[in-house]
């Protein structure tokens, strides 16, 4: 991305957001939303425009777990590992993914632990960039990973 | 005259393929020159049975579970269409028994309306709470919803009124409604399917007790693992505003209440309401101390309500129908419903809403149908990641907040998860602990270094170094824990730990411990 770009899309979004109360959070989302993650250096234009330190905001990316400071894989994998999937074999359905991506190119795949994807009933539940699957066993994981990246083949950027 | 066909638009439907259904449907109906017309409802919480299709038929609503695209076809061979004859075919949806024996109050419409039309919510019974509360005084709302025993739903039971009655004689220029949709607790998605399913009546909740308190301005706080939620409540509220429900002037009443949806970041403690309130305000989500109570100085410093999802969309029928009829339900000082989760190692999971005092024997096998895994049922977690496991001699104890407590287990936000026989509860203890230990917000010792220390001690206990002495420890950091944390993450998570090892000691290899 080239800088001074990222500096006046990130911009637009503050200057959209910042007279919000509470402004910080939604302007993360933002962010994150329009790059995939959150550029560390646009900290200091983003405490700037906020009358916050850089501290202050670099705290709050780093509490949250949703918000990343790394640009993600081309799909992001998350599988429950709450007690409802796990009483479902979620454990077992971890180990599976581990094996299935590891034979996958570098940056194709994240897989990632969640907790609780509100499918409890379900389980196992996977989301898969923003599509939720329930009643995951190993056979449909293979299944949803052989299929991903044809429906979207960009994936996110 | 086009046929209305109902496939659900909730998360859970949508996770087993209802998109995919829904199209088929169209294309075969488009296909055989059929008129039909597509509801995308809220999910009837018989989540076993997803992606459920209904027909609606003279007779009534017809439906056909589960069924996947490729059963479309012979489905509109059978003439569905007419509640023809089909292997999926279950009946009609009103005489199913799981849907039969429950109680629905707060989840009445679920299922039932399309979410996001006015005139469906409307036409069955919505905003007769509001209408009734635009002509009462705001002590009388507040009255109200304190003799209906309503108690807080997202797991602290605190009497509603109570806190309203706080906030209302507060003063102060700006107070605030927030509603907790932080519904971070494994075992749980009540608050997920109202407001995929319902939202209006959440709304209504809110404005019912904004008009109370004499607020002009609420949030949701939505977490952000629930992107359907999200999208759901903003076009409900849209709606809601365009049709004079929310805004500057509500019904022409020259009261003013603004509604906006806040999305959360994964923090499993910004369910702690003080936490949220640090969150909503573009902070990390650390605890608060109490006091002062939210209720005098909460969002922004100002008196600020914080309720669960359920707890405000409880208060619309309350107002409709009136105190007598919602405390008719439930026992003891527990009044009312709550929708119970049925989640996990079950064969029938989904939602279930009954009056205080059903058993979990009850849920388990009479709505549930026994494990999904065939094996006997082993331990039964109510209450979320930080509610107590129950073994088998508990079953029978009625599901009400102070039953509960004299057996040292919570109700919380009423999840409930089963495990079959072949659960290692020493593991699930220590993932509780662990569990704590990775989202503790770091504000007081007893959560941040104790959660730490009890997996190190739980880990010698399941190699078996120094059982003994290690549980004694163990016991002694819980006590620490329990008495000494500043909410409830720190505080509950012994539940799990300790009724896990009071109860299934075999499994941390202590035959002859308590």
């Amino acid at each position: 991305m080239n800088p001074a770009h990222q500096a006046e899309q990130i911009a637009a979004i503050l200057a959209a957001q910042q007279s919000r109360p509470g402004a910080l959070l939604p302007i993360l989302h933002d962010i994150q939303d329009a790059f995939g993650y959150i550029p560390p250096d646009s900290v200091a234009q983003i405490s700037s425009a906020l009358n916050l330190s850089r501290a202050e905001v670099h705290g709050v990316i780093t509490f949250y777990h949703h918000f990343r400071t790394t640009p993600p894989a081309r799909h992001t994998i998350q599988i429950c590992c709450a007690e409802a999937c796990q009483s479902m074999g979620a454990e077992r359905l971890v180990e599976h993914a581990e094996k299935k991506l590891a034979g996958r190119k570098q940056g194709d795949c994240e897989l990632q632990p969640v907790y609780c994807l509100g499918l409890c009933a379900i389980s196992p539940a996977v989301m898969i960039d923003e599509e939720l699957h329930a009643r995951v066993t190993p056979e449909k994981f293979d299944a949803l990973i052989k299929n991903i990246g044809l429906k979207n083949p960009g994936g996110k950027p | 005259m086009s046929i209305k066909i109902f496939v659900p638009r909730d998360s859970a439907a949508l996770a087993l393929g209802a998109d995919a259904v829904a199209q088929a449907i169209l294309a075969e109906a488009s296909r055989r020159n059929m008129d039909v017309k597509l509801v995308r409802n809220g999910s009837r919480g018989m989540l076993w049975l997803e992606p459920l299709v209904e027909v609606q038929t003279a007779k009534g609503r017809v439906t056909y579970g589960s069924v996947s695209p490729a059963d479309v076809s012979a489905l509109f061979d059978a003439d569905f269409l007419h509640g023809g004859k089909h292997a999926l075919g279950l009946g009609l949806t009103e005489e199913l028994a799981y849907l039969k024996k429950q109680e629905r109050l707060t989840f009445a419409r679920v299922g039932i309306t399309d979410p996001l039309s006015l005139d469906d919510y409307l036409a069955h019974d919505g905003y007769q709470g509001l209408r009734n509360a635009l002509s009462m005084q705001a002590a009388d709302i507040v009255q109200q919803v304190t003799d209906s025993g309503l108690r807080g739903r997202g797991g602290a039971a605190f009497p509603t009124g109570i806190k309203w009655k706080t906030v209302l004689n507060a003063a102060a220029k700006q107070k605030y409604i927030v509603c907790n949709a932080d519904e971070g607790d494994s075992g749980t998605f009540s608050d997920r399917m109202l407001m995929e399913g319902d939202p209006f009546v959440l709304i209504e909740g809110m404005t019912i007790a904004a008009l109370a308190v004499g607020a002009t301005q609420g949030y949701i706080y939505v977490r952000s693992e629930y992107p359907h939620s999200i999208t759901v409540l903003n076009e409900a509220i849209g709606v809601a505003r365009k049709a004079g429900y929310l805004g500057a002037d509500i019904l022409n009443s020259g009261k003013r209440f603004e509604l906006e949806v806040r999305k959360a970041a994964g923090a499993y403690v910004c369910g702690e309401e003080t936490a949220m309130l640090e969150s909503l305000e573009g902070k990390r989500g650390i605890v608060r101390a109490k006091p002062p109570l939210p209720a005098i100085a909460g969002l922004f410093g100002q008196p600020t309500v914080i309720n669960n999802v359920i707890s405000l969309a409880s208060v619309p029928i309350i107002l409709a129908r009136g105190v007598a009829f919602y405390k008719d339900y439930g026992m003891g000082r527990s009044r009312g419903t709550l929708p119970f989760q049925l989640a996990g190692n079950i064969k029938q999971g989904g939602l279930i809403e009954k009056a205080f005092g059903v058993t979990l024997r009850e849920l388990m096998y009479d709505f549930g149908g026994g494990s999904a895994s065939g094996r006997p049922i082993k331990a039964v977690q109510v209450g979320g990641p930080l509610g107590a496991y129950l073994p088998e001699s508990q079953w029978d104890t009625p599901l009400d907040y102070e039953a509960y407590a004299s057996l040292w287990a919570v109700l919380g936000h009423g999840g409930i998860v089963v495990h079959d026989d072949s659960a290692d509860l020493a593991k699930l203890a220590r993932y509780a602990m662990k569990f704590c230990a990775i989202e503790s917000c770091g504000k007081c010792t007893p959560c941040r270094i104790g959660a730490t220390r009890g997996v190190e001690v739980m880990d010698k206990i399941i190699a078996g170094q120094d059982g003994e002495g290690q549980v004694e420890l163990l016991r002694d950091l819980c006590d620490t824990m329990l008495n000494g944390s500043m909410c409830a993450m720190g505080g509950m998570t012994p539940y799990p730990v300790l009724s896990a090892l009071n109860h299934f000691p075999k499994d941390f290899g202590l035959v002859n411990s308590r």
